[in-house]
């Protein structure tokens, strides 16, 4: 026996100042089943929920409607309220009144009121069909994946691991650190960057939560929250890392040679190389496509000179894999490739290089040992003229978006510039500066106050050699004049752009990215760290341009998301997911393809047909993937997929209550 | 390689040197040049700075007559090119456009002919193994700059040729013919170009500039394709050398003249002597001539 109680709120004045809620009353006393109707000022408070429990136990009540507001509102408030009392939270269906009825017709009343009751009237034909849904679990495996050992990675690994999980972290270099050890002081208090750095680094390699699988990439994630299966591939290094004590002696006789990544190609290194002193783990890795040995299979100088025998000129690659409940997506970014404006001449002109290029040159550890010398002519420079924007805020030739931090490196680049090479002058050219953070601004005061950096608003139209010189051509829009600086040495603030695969990347994981490359957030506002794949969060750079401070906090954020997932045995499952009725199901599979959660396969089942057992291919859905979007009912020839709670026979209801 | 030819006004006019040197050479490469009958003024600057409609209207009509020829346009003038493929761009672009602009010009456009420069029909047409064959060994040692100018390269969605920043097609052809082209700054710099005679002070200042650049490169000439850039370096030359106070003695040439030295056509043919500046005695003292 159907017997639904409907509840309909005022909502203060937002519904009941526009719909006449007593008529509304009036015509769902009349609705077919409806047993109870009571009108409420604030259902949604106390006392009105306490009214709804009172009504369930008194009236005998197996199924409720509440007009109201919108179910996202309210309800799951709802839901809680009647499974309060016993009552299966899925008997229960909302009547948006409200964003659906007085907001968008406040206008129109009397329409208004017509509207609501015919709201009224297909909420309870719908609920008329519908069947009790129960929640089921699954189980978390407690263990964290942190894909990316920049900053944001580590910071992400340590607070993990440090709140009691085991953390995996894969880094695709042979090193953690990522951009921030290339760096030499951080803005706003310019600490040198590895020093604040490298103890993170050394607690990432020494907790006995984290294991570290560096030179790794992730091959392929497979499974679903709490359970991601994810292959990782450890590459080879060809220096075991158990026997390797970071003696050095190695690539101190390595005769191979070959351009330094870390120092973006400003210096050597060998074949046999660390990417920079502080490495972690500070274990050598051999560049085959320079080494000799892979190369022509002479010298093996490594292997005679290592104390310990380290040296694994065999070791392949080696897949493995491991079951994850959560996984942490922190691989950061790259800088915009400059070449892209010619008029700049970069790569033409040694002397013009990028912000990145600059903090190796001022970087103590650089291929110049902390002293910013020309790259042509390794001569000290004078004037050096910082391009902002270049690749960022610009449509036509690079990104839309702002890169965010170049404005604060490039006035930090300026002071460093005035502090290590005495009678130098720093020509910025600008569009605006944005320096927004705590002690931002104060910092690019300080670099046009105090080190006498010159701030020129204009952007550069040229830049030609001319006597060994780079003649820039700029204008002053301020002054509105042409400006030509004989500059030194260039440097262009290149935006932060996504690595170029960082699309492979998301892929893999089953996460979104923009047009950008950037991975998407669920929410831009309010779910900054989690993406819209249960089990998936993101920290740093790989988000969208930042600087370490933010990206530290968001790392931290992405642990603590990651961390409530971990600190559950099991989670539950929404019960509103496709049900597959074999007996009509033919097999195509033509759902399969349509499922965007990839929640759907062919399995085989066994069955009676007259007096054989005949196998036979049907559709199988995985409860825990799939998101109950409905698309594969539509695929579905044979009507044989249907969404609990959503079935096509509550639909059709809802039709029929409405149309008929 | 045919081409429906289309030459522009000033090819017949203050640029004569560039049309008679185009056609002493193209038989030469392979080029047959179909002229366009009843060709138009392509409009020029003028016409883009009275009226839109009027500035693709006027090109449009001479790529209906292209189109009717079934043949890709060659235009040697830089301006005419260019304002001839923006009308193939943008009756390419928008089909309403394309309906608007065919009516003002009188025939249907349906921008199926390509629109080419000459310099990229010598570049990527005839290419540089034909242009070395064709040419001789005379301008060995010969230092020449490759001036761009504006419209040859840009806007690079509309010319979709070669860079607008660092080009280098008309360098390739300095070298497939024989010659050094220099690496210099000022390649893509204005000219100055209408501004000749409403504010022949900037034009002044601006030659100067280049030929100062082209000077310290080390050039000995500079090429150029477009009739308004040589008009402008060649004929303002001297102002620019009193102004600045430097001598230049440049000689300029458009890159069909050069094409032609190095073919060994009589200099005579290719109107050399026209030019405000001089070049026969550096010619003949480079053994050109």
């Amino acid at each position: 026996m159907k017997r639904i109680g409907v509840f309909l709120c005022w909502c203060g004045s937002n519904i009941g100042g526009v719909v006449d809620i007593p008529k509304v009353a009036e015509a769902a006393a009349k609705m077919p089943n409806v047993v109870y109707v009571e009108e409420n000022k604030y259902t949604c408070s106390e006392p009105g929920q306490e009214a709804i429990k009172k009504a369930i136990k008194e009236h005998n009540l197996n199924r409720v409607v509440v007009g109201a507001c919108s179910p996202r509102m309210h309800e799951t408030t709802f839901r809680r309220t009647v499974e309060s009392v016993g009552f299966n939270p899925y008997m229960l269906e909302i009547a948006n009144l409200r964003e659906h009825c007085s907001w968008v017709h406040a206008g129109n009343p009397e329409k208004a009121t017509v509207k609501a009751v015919d709201l009224v009237r297909t909420a309870v034909a719908k609920v008329g069909l519908n069947a009790p849904l129960h929640r089921s679990t699954i189980p978390v495996e407690k263990r964290a994946l942190v894909l990316g050992g920049g900053i944001a990675g580590i910071q992400a690994a340590l607070d993990l691991a440090d709140s009691g999980h085991d953390v995996v972290l894969v880094e695709k270099e042979p090193t953690i650190g990522g951009r921030m050890a290339q760096l030499d002081k951080t803005f706003p208090t310019l600490d040198c960057s590895a020093c604040i750095l490298t103890p993170k680094m050394v607690d990432l390699a020494q907790h006995p939560k984290i294991t570290l699988y560096s030179y790794s990439e992730v091959e392929k994630v497979d499974g679903y929250v709490g359970n991601f299966d994810v292959t990782i591939r450890r590459k080879g290094r060809s220096v075991n890392e158990d026997k390797c004590t970071g003696c050095g002696i190695c690539y101190s006789k390595c005769p191979g040679k070959a351009k330094n990544e870390f120092d973006l190609g400003l210096g050597d290194r060998k074949a046999i190389y660390v990417p920079f002193p502080q490495a972690v783990p500070n274990v050598p890795v051999i560049d085959r496509d320079v080494c000799l040995y892979y190369q022509k299979g002479i010298c093996k100088v490594c292997e005679k000179v290592c104390p310990t025998g380290s040296i694994e000129f065999d070791k392949e690659d080696e897949l493995i894999t491991e079951r994850f409940g959560a996984i942490v997506a922190a691989t950061g970014f790259q800088q915009f490739q400059s070449e892209a404006y010619g008029e700049y001449g970069y790569g033409k002109y040694k002397d013009v290089i990028t912000g990145l290029e600059f903090e190796r040159l001022v970087n103590a550890s650089g291929p110049t040992g902390g002293k910013i010398k020309r790259p042509s002519d390794g001569e000290i420079p004078k004037n050096v003229v910082f391009i902002k924007c270049v690749g960022s805020r610009d449509e036509a030739k690079g990104k839309a978006y702002c890169s965010k931090a170049c404005c604060m490196y490039t006035a930090k680049h300026a002071i460093l510039l005035d502090e290590k090479i005495p009678g130098s002058q720093a020509f910025v050219f600008y569009m605006d500066v944005r320096t927004a953070g705590k002690d931002y601004e104060e910092f690019y005061q300080r670099a046009t106050e105090q080190h006498g950096a010159q701030y020129i608003r204009g952007r550069v139209a040229r830049i030609y050699e001319k006597g060994g010189k780079l003649m820039v051509v700029g204008e002053d829009t301020l002054l509105g004049e042409k400006v030509i600086v004989e500059a030194d040495m260039v440097v262009l603030a290149a935006a932060m752009v996504a690595r170029p695969d960082a699309g492979n990347v998301a892929r893999t994981l089953g996460i979104s990215y923009n047009q950008d490359s950037f991975f998407t957030e669920a929410h831009a506002k309010l779910r900054p760290v989690e993406t819209n794949t249960a089990g998936i969060f993101l920290a740093g750079a790989c988000q969208g341009p930042k600087d370490i401070p933010e990206t530290v906090a968001q790392a931290s954020a992405a642990a603590a998301k990651a961390g409530i997932l971990l600190s559950r045995d099991e989670l539950e499952t929404d019960p509103m997911t496709i049900e597959v009725n074999t007996d009509l199901c033919s097999g195509c599979l033509w759902c399969k393809p349509i499922c965007p959660y990839g929640a759907i396969d062919a399995v085989e089942i066994e069955e009676r047909v007259g007096r054989e057992m005949r196998k036979r291919q049907v559709a199988q859905v995985n409860a825990s993937l799939c998101q109950g979007c409905g698309a594969c009912t539509v695929a579905c020839r044979d009507g044989a997929m249907n969404l609990k709670g959503y079935t096509n026979e509550q639909i059709l209801a809802e039709v029929e209550a409405l149309c008929l | 390689m045919r081409y429906a030819y289309y030459p522009g006004c000033t090819l017949h006019s203050s640029a004569k040197e560039y049309r008679l040197s185009t056609e002493a050479i193209a038989e030469r490469l392979g080029i047959d040049l179909a002229e366009i009958p009843d060709w138009n003024c392509c409009g020029a600057s003028s016409a883009h700075a009275l009226n839109h409609d009027l500035s693709l209207a006027l090109p449009a009509r001479n790529l209906a007559l292209a189109e009717e020829m079934g043949l890709d346009v060659v235009a040697p003038c830089a301006a005419c090119f260019n304002r001839l493929a923006y009308a193939q761009h943008a009756v390419v672009t928008d089909k309403a456009t394309a309906a608007r602009i065919g009516q003002i010009a009188g025939r249907p456009v349906t921008g199926e002919s390509r629109v080419r420069s000459l310099l990229d029909v010598v570049v990527s047409d005839v290419g540089a193994e034909a242009l070395a064959e064709a040419a001789s060994n005379k301008l060995e040692g010969l230092k020449v700059a490759a001036y761009y100018g504006c419209l040859l390269v840009r806007p690079p969605k509309v010319v979709d040729f070669d860079d607008p920043e660092q080009p280098t097609s008309l360098d390739s052809v300095i070298e497939a013919v024989g010659a050094e082209a220099v690496d210099w700054s000022h390649k893509t710099e204005c000219c100055g170009a209408g501004l000749a005679v409403g504010r022949t002070d900037i034009v002044v200042k601006l030659v100067g500039e280049i030929l100062a650049a082209a000077k310290e490169a080390g050039a000995d000439l500079v090429i150029t394709a477009c009739p308004m850039c040589q008009a402008n370096l060649d004929t303002r030359q001297r102002a620019a050398e009193s102004a600045s106070s430097e001598t230049f003695n440049l000689p300029i040439l458009y890159f069909t003249q050069l094409i032609g030295l190095a073919m060994g056509v009589d200099p005579r043919r290719l109107s050399l002597q026209s030019h405000t500046v001089d070049g026969w005695d550096l010619l003949v003292s480079k053994k050109v001539i």
